[in-house]
C-alpha cells in the first residue's frame, strides 16, 4: 500500500475492484466503515456480488480479466471530460515530457513499436524521452576511498512543453499527455461494456463518482488485491491504477493512493526481502549475467542520475558488507562474484517455471518454507507428477501440507514405490512460539514477542536454517567441493550467547557500522539511526536498505522493547506515552511501532500539497510549508531539508526516487507496454480483442509450454475464477486444523448462477464435475443470485467461482485440488499465474 | 507433555491464591463478585504481544500465559488498526496449538499439527519419525551433492556461480529476520530459482 489500513477513513470515495475485502481482509471493513460514515461514497466492482459488494453504496459487475478496459475507459472518462487535477498533472507528472518519435501503438496489430521478433521482446527505449541536454552526474563522495570505481550516469535534460494545454506547441502530438489521450480514446463507454459485460448506466456512474475525486480537495482511494494482479497482464492491471490516480491527484494525498491489500502474514517483508529470482532486498536488481555481469556495470546502470536513487551504490556495498564481512574489499568488488548471477534464461526459475524444470529432471532439490505450492501453483496435477523427479524435498511447516506427502496424494496410491524422492518434513514453531519482526500491507514493521516454548520437537525457521547452514559450511570445509569460496566466505553471525537469535539479524536489517573486527555473535554493533547513514566505501553493512531506523536504539541492542518497532503511542527511549499519537488527525499513529522507509506512513506525501507547500485539502495536512518551515504530521517524502535549514517547495520534487522526479504516465519500467493496453485472458470467451488486433498479450509469459494445454471457447465456454473465504486461509493447511474454523465452513463448493444451474440441471448442494483439459475435480455446488450472467460481445457468458482452500489431507475437512483446472501462465513483469480468468465446463457429477 | 485444562491450574494453584486476593482487593465489589475462582480465566498470566498470521492487516494480539502455556489469546484493545478486534480465522489462532479433545473435553495440543520431524525414503509408503540431527545431516548432504554435481560458474565468459537444480518456495509465513536467513543461505549455495507467496 502507499498509504496504510487507518489511512482509508480519509477517502471521499473508496473503489474495491479485485478485491472482495470484506472477506479477505475483514480489518480493512472497520476503516472503509469509518470514512462512510464520514459521507464517503463506496463503489464495488467484481465479477460476484460479493460480500463487499453487499454493504457498498455503488455495485457494478465485471467480465473477469477486463479490468484494462474498464480502468482505460475512466481514464478516456476523465481526458474528455477534462476531470484531471490539473495542476497536480502539470506539476508533478511527466504528462508534459516528450516522448521520441520511435514511440507508435498499431490498434490493428495490438503492438506497440520496438517489437523484435527473434527475441520475443520489445526495445523499450523506443518509448523513452527527447533529450535535450546532460550533464555530469558525480558528486564527491563517489570518489571517496573505498567506493568502487564506476562512471555515473549523465543527468538528463528532457524536452517539455509547457502545460499540457500548450496545444499549439508544435511538438504537442509527442507529449505524454497527447499520447495517453490519443490511446484511451478507443475506450469509449460502449467499446468498454461490450468488452466488461456492464451496463452504460452503471458503468458512468460508477466514471462519475470516481472522477469526482479530481476536485483537488477530494480523495480516492482504490483497494486491490489477487483479483487485479492475477492475470498474465496484472502488473499493467496495477499500473492503470496508478494512472488513474495520478489523474486524479489522489496518489500521496490521505485518503489516496494504490493500495495493494496483500495476501499473506509477511508477503511484505518476502517481497520487501526480495525472496524473487531478480531482486535484491529493498527493491534493487540482483546481479545478472546479462545486465550486471561485474559490480561496476550494476554501479554504472542501477542508479538514478538525480533523485534519491543516486544512492543505490550505498546500499549495494553495504549489502555485500552485510553478507560477507571483512572479506568484502574494495579490491575483490566487495564479493560481488561469490554471488550467483541470474543466467539467461532466468524466467524459468519463477514459480512457474520450476515445475518444468522437475518435470524435464533439471532441478532435484527443492525447499517449500511454510508454502504449499502443490496446492496452490496453477495446473497442480501436472506440478504434483513432476515433483516425481526430484531427488529430495524439504518442507517446513506446521502440519503435513500436500507438498510434503504429493507422494501421497490419492491419484499417486499405485506409484508410490516408483517415486523415489527422499521427502523431510520440519516441524515449525507458531507465531507465538519465536519472536521477530512482521509487516502489514501497510509496510508496518512490528514486533512479534515469543509468548510460549514450541510444542515437542518444533522450532522456528531460524533456527531450522541455522542448523542446516553450519552443516553445509562443515562439509564444505572438511571436503571441498563446487566454489566453496562462495559458502566459506560468508559471514554468518548472528548469534547470542552462541544461540542463533533474530536479534543480530534485526540489526542486519537496519543497517549497523562495520570494519574488520566486527562480529555480532561477539558484541552488539553500533546501529545507524537511518539509511541516510549509509556509504559506499565499506564502512557500514546493512542487509535491506528500507528497514533503516526501526531498530536503532543503541541504549540496548539486544531489547526489542526500547525499539521503534516495539512502539505503542510511545517514545523508544523513554518508554513515555507521547502527548499526541495522531498529529493531524489522520490515523498516522507516527509513534505505533515503524513504517518503512523512514517511519513515512503515506508515500509520495509531497503530493498532498499544491506547488506552494499548500495542502490541496486543508483538513488533511500531511506536510504544509508556512513560509518558513514544513509542518510534517507524517515523514516527508522528499529532500525536505533540517529543522534548521529547511529546503522551500520549489526544491522539494513529490516523486523523487524516480530519475525524472515526476510520476510516470508514459514509461520504458515495464517489459509489456509503455501505456497498459487490454488484452483478453488466455483462456477466453471471446473471439476477438474488440479493441486491437492481439487476443493476449505478445508478452504473455509460458504459453507455448505444451504442460498449458489451452482450453478451446467451443469446448470450454465458462469462465472460472478462483478466490477465498473469510473462515479459510490460502490452501487451507493452518485453518482446515481448525476445528473452530471447520464448522463455520465445513466443505468446499463452487458458486454457480441460476440460469446456469438451470441449463445444466444441478440443482443447489449438487455434486458437479469442473473440468477442461488440465483435470477434472469434483466440488458441491452452490446455485446462488450472486452470481449473474453477463452479456459480453452481445453473446451470454457464464461465470463460476471456485474456492481454493482444500486438498485431500486433514481428517477435519478434506476436498480437491481446484488449481489442478488453473493455467500455467503468467505476466512478464512480476512472472504471476492467471489464476483469476480461465475457461472450463461443468456437469452434474 | 499434553497439558490439560487440569493441568494448568493445578500447576499454577499457589499463584492463583495469591494473584486473587490481590484482584479482589483492588478490584469493585460487583467486578469481585462476578464469578468464582475457576472462573477468572486470566488470573495470574503473563502477556505477551504478537501479530496475526493471516491476511497483512498486521492486527495485533494478546496471548496470556500462565506456566508456560497459552491460556488465552484476543485482540489487543490498543492496537489502532484491530482496536481489540479479530476475524473469525484471527480468533482461531489458539487452536494452531491448543484445542479441545472433543472426547474428554480437555485442553489438549491440536493433534492434527506435525510436531515430530519426518522423513519418508525412496520408494516408501509412509513417514518414519527421524531426529533433527539425522535429519540436518542427511539434508546438508543432499544439498552437496546436488550443488557439487551441478553447480555452472560461468556462462557467456562471466563469472555466475549457480546451480539450476535447487529451488526455494516461500518466506511469506516467516518473520523478516528468517526470510533474510532463508535468502541469504539459498543465494550462497548459487540458488537463483527462489520465489515465494508474492506471486500465488
Amino acid at each position: 500500500m502507499t498509504g496504510h489500513y487507518c489511512d482509508l477513513k480519509n477517502a471521499d470515495v473508496l473503489l474495491s475492484c479485485g478485491s472482495n475485502n470484506l472477506e479477505n481482509h475483514p480489518v480493512s471493513s472497520k476503516w472503509v466503515q469509518r470514512a462512510l460514515d464520514a459521507g464517503a461514497t463506496w463503489i464495488v466492482v467484481d465479477p460476484r456480488y460479493t460480500r463487499t459488494a453487499s454493504q457498498a453504496d455503488i455495485y457494478c459487475p465485471i467480465r473477469s480479466g477486463t479490468d484494462i478496459a474498464f480502468y482505460g475507459g475512466l481514464i478516456n472518462y476523465i481526458i474528455e471530460n477534462r476531470l484531471e487535477q490539473t495542476e497536480y498533472v502539470n506539476e508533478y507528472t511527466n504528462a508534459t515530457y516528450l516522448i521520441k518519435d520511435t514511440y507508435d501503438f498499431d490498434p490493428e496489430t495490438g503492438f506497440f513499436s520496438g517489437w523484435i521478433e527473434e527475441k520475443h521482446k520489445y526495445d523499450t527505449s523506443m518509448w523513452g524521452y527527447q533529450i535535450e541536454s546532460e550533464s555530469d552526474g558525480s558528486q564527491p563522495w563517489m570518489s571517496a576511498p573505498g567506493v568502487p570505481e564506476y562512471t555515473p550516469k549523465s543527468i538528463k535534460k528532457i524536452k517539455r512543453i509547457e502545460s499540457i494545454d500548450d496545444t499549439s506547441n508544435p511538438d504537442y502530438d509527442h507529449s505524454v499527455w497527447a499520447i495517453m489521450k490519443k490511446h484511451y480514446s478507443r475506450y469509449t463507454i460502449d467499446v468498454v461494456c461490450d468488452i466488461c459485460g456492464m451496463d452504460a448506466e452503471t458503468l458512468e456512474l460508477v466514471y462519475k463518482t470516481y472522477a469526482s475525486t479530481g476536485a483537488p480537495e477530494k480523495a480516492g482511494t482504490i483497494l486491490y488485491a489477487l483479483g487485479q494482479t492475477q492475470h498474465h497482464y496484472g502488473s499493467e492491471n496495477t499500473r492503470i491504477m496508478t494512472l488513474v490516480q495520478l489523474l486524479l491527484g489522489n496518489a500521496g494525498v490521505a485518503g489516496g493512493g494504490v493500495n495493494a491489500l496483500r495476501g499473506e502474514p509477511n508477503v511484505q517483508g518476502g517481497t520487501d526481502m526480495a525472496m524473487l529470482v531478480y531482486d535484491w532486498p529493498g527493491y534493487l536488481k540482483w546481479p545478472s549475467v546479462e545486465n550486471t555481469p561485474t559490480l561496476r556495470k550494476w554501479l554504472e546502470t542501477q542508479p538514478n542520475a538525480q533523485g534519491y536513487y543516486v544512492n543505490k551504490p550505498k546500499f549495494i556495498v553495504s549489502g555485500l558488507k552485510e553478507w560477507y564481512g571483512k572479506n568484502a574489499q574494495v579490491e575483490n568488488d566487495y564479493g560481488y562474484d561469490w554471488l550467483p548471477k541470474v543466467p539467461k534464461n532466468g524466467d524459468i526459475y519463477t514459480t512457474i517455471g520450476t515445475f518444468e524444470l522437475m518435470d524435464q529432471g533439471i532441478m532435484k532439490g527443492y525447499f517449500a518454507w511454510g508454502q504449499n505450492p502443490a496446492v496452490s501453483d496453477p495446473n497442480a496435477k501436472f506440478n504434483r507428477n513432476a515433483m516425481c523427479n526430484l531427488d529430495w524435498l524439504v518442507v517446513a511447516d506446521w502440519v503435513v501440507t500436500a507438498t510434503a506427502s504429493f507422494w501421497d496424494a490419492p491419484d499417486m496410491q499405485d506409484r508410490k514405490k516408483d517415486i523415489k524422492t527422499e521427502v523431510y518434513f520440519m516441524p515449525a514453531a507458531l507465531i507465538y512460539e519465536k519472536s521477530g519482526t512482521i509487516l502489514n500491507s501497510g509496510r508496518w514493521m512490528q514486533w512479534r514477542q515469543k509468548a510460549v516454548e514450541p510444542v515437542d520437537q518444533a522450532k522456528p525457521d531460524y533456527e531450522m536454517c541455522d542448523m542446516l547452514w553450519r552443516e553445509i559450511v562443515n562439509l564444505y570445509q572438511d571436503e571441498g567441493g563446487a566454489c566453496p569460496e562462495a559458502i566459506l566466505n560468508v559471514k554468518w553471525d548472528y548469534y547470542v550467547d552462541g544461540k542463533i537469535d533474530p536479534r543480530p539479524v534485526a540489526w542486519a536489517l537496519n543497517g549497523y557500522k562495520i570494519d574488520d573486527s566486527t562480529n555480532l555473535g561477539a558484541a552488539a554493533p553500533e546501529l545507524l539511526d537511518s539509511f541516510t547513514g549509509l556509504a559506499a566505501d565499506g564502512t557500514t553493512a546493512n542487509a535491506i536498505w528500507i528497514y533503516g531506523g526501526f531498530y536503532a536504539n543503541n541504549a540496548d541492542p539486544y531489547d526489542p522493547s526500547i525499539q521503534r518497532i516495539s512502539r505503542r503511542h510511545t517514545n523508544e527511549k523513554t518508554g513515555q506515552l507521547v502527548p499526541d499519537k495522531d498529529p493531524g488527525g489522520l490515523g498516522l499513529y507516527p509513534n505505533w511501532a515503524f513504517s518503512w522507509p523512514a517511519n513515512r506512513r503515506v508515500i509520495y506525501n509531497r503530493a498532498s500539497a499544491d506547488a506552494n507547500g499548500k495542502p490541496w485539502n486543508p483538513n488533511r495536512v500531511l506536510v504544509e510549508w508556512t513560509g518558513e518551515t514544513w509542518i510534517r504530521n507524517d515523514v516527508p517524502d522528499f529532500a525536505w531539508g533540517t529543522v534548521d535549514a529547511p529546503n522551500p517547495p520549489e526544491k522539494c520534487t513529490a516523486f523523487f526516487m524516480k530519475d525524472e522526479e515526476h510520476a510516470n504516465f508514459v514509461t520504458t519500467g515495464m517489459k509489456d507496454a509503455p501505456l497498459p493496453e487490454h488484452y483478453e485472458p488466455f483462456e477466453t470467451p471471446v473471439e476477438k480483442n474488440l479493441l486491437n488486433g492481439s487476443i493476449n498479450s505478445p508478452m504473455i509469459k509460458f504459453a507455448d509450454n505444451e504442460s498449458v494445454k489451452k482450453g478451446d471457447r467451443k469446448q470450454y465456454p465458462i469462465v472460472a475464477t478462483t478466490y477465498s473465504i473469510t473462515e479459510h486461509w490460502q490452501t487451507g493447511a493452518q485453518t482446515r486444523m481448525c476445528p473452530v474454523l471447520d464448522e463455520i465452513q465445513p466443505r468446499q463448493y463452487i458458486e454457480i448462477s441460476e440460469q446456469l444451474a438451470k441449463e445444466k440441471g444441478i440443482a443447489n448442494g449438487d455434486d458437479v464435475i469442473v473440468f477442461n483439459n488440465r483435470s477434472s475435480v469434483k466440488v458441491s455446488a452452490l446455485v446462488t443470485k450472486r452470481i449473474q450472467p453477463l452479456k459480453v460481445h452481445g453473446e451470454t457468458v457464464h461465470l463460476i467461482g471456485m474456492l481454493h482452500h482444500w486438498d485431500w489431507t486433514n481428517r477435519y475437512s478434506k476436498g480437491e485440488v481446484v488449481n489442478e483446472l488453473t493455467p500455467n501462465v503468467g505476466d512478464p513483469n512480476s512472472y504471476i499465474p492467471e489464476y483469476k480468468a480461465f475457461l472450463v465446463d461443468v456437469k452434474k457429477a | 507433555m499434553e497439558l490439560t485444562r487440569r493441568g494448568f491450574f493445578k500447576a499454577s494453584a499457589l499463584a492463583f491464591a495469591g494473584s486473587m486476593a490481590y484482584e479482589l482487593s483492588t478490584h469493585s465489589t460487583a467486578f469481585a463478585i462476578e464469578g468464582a475462582a475457576d472462573e477468572w480465566k486470566l488470573v495470574n498470566t503473563e502477556e505477551y504481544t504478537n501479530i496475526c498470521c493471516y491476511c497483512s492487516g498486521g492486527c495485533g494480539l494478546i496471548c496470556s500465559v500462565r506456566d508456560g502455556e497459552l491460556i488465552n489469546l484476543e485482540g489487543d484493545p490498543d492496537h489502532p488498526i484491530n482496536e481489540g478486534c479479530l476475524c473469525p480465522k484471527g480468533a482461531a489462532m489458539f487452536q494452531l496449538r491448543n484445542i479441545v479433545d472433543d472426547k474428554t473435553g480437555e485442553i489438549i495440543h491440536n493433534p492434527e499439527r506435525q510436531t515430530k520431524p519426518l522423513v519418508r525414503r525412496p520408494g516408501a509408503s509412509d513417514w518414519e519419525e527421524i531426529s533433527w540431527d539425522k535429519m540436518i545431516k542427511e539434508i546438508a548432504r543432499h544439498v552437496k551433492d546436488t550443488r557439487d554435481a551441478t553447480f555452472i560458474t560461468e556462462e557467456d565468459g562471466v563469472t555466475c556461480n549457480y546451480t539450476p537444480a535447487i529451488g526455494s518456495m516461500g518466506g511469506s509465513q516467516q518473520n523478516s529476520e528468517e526470510e533474510y536467513l532463508i535468502l541469504k543461505t539459498m543465494r550462497s549455495l548459487g540458488v537463483v530459482a527462489i520465489d515465494n507467496q508474492a506471486r500465488v
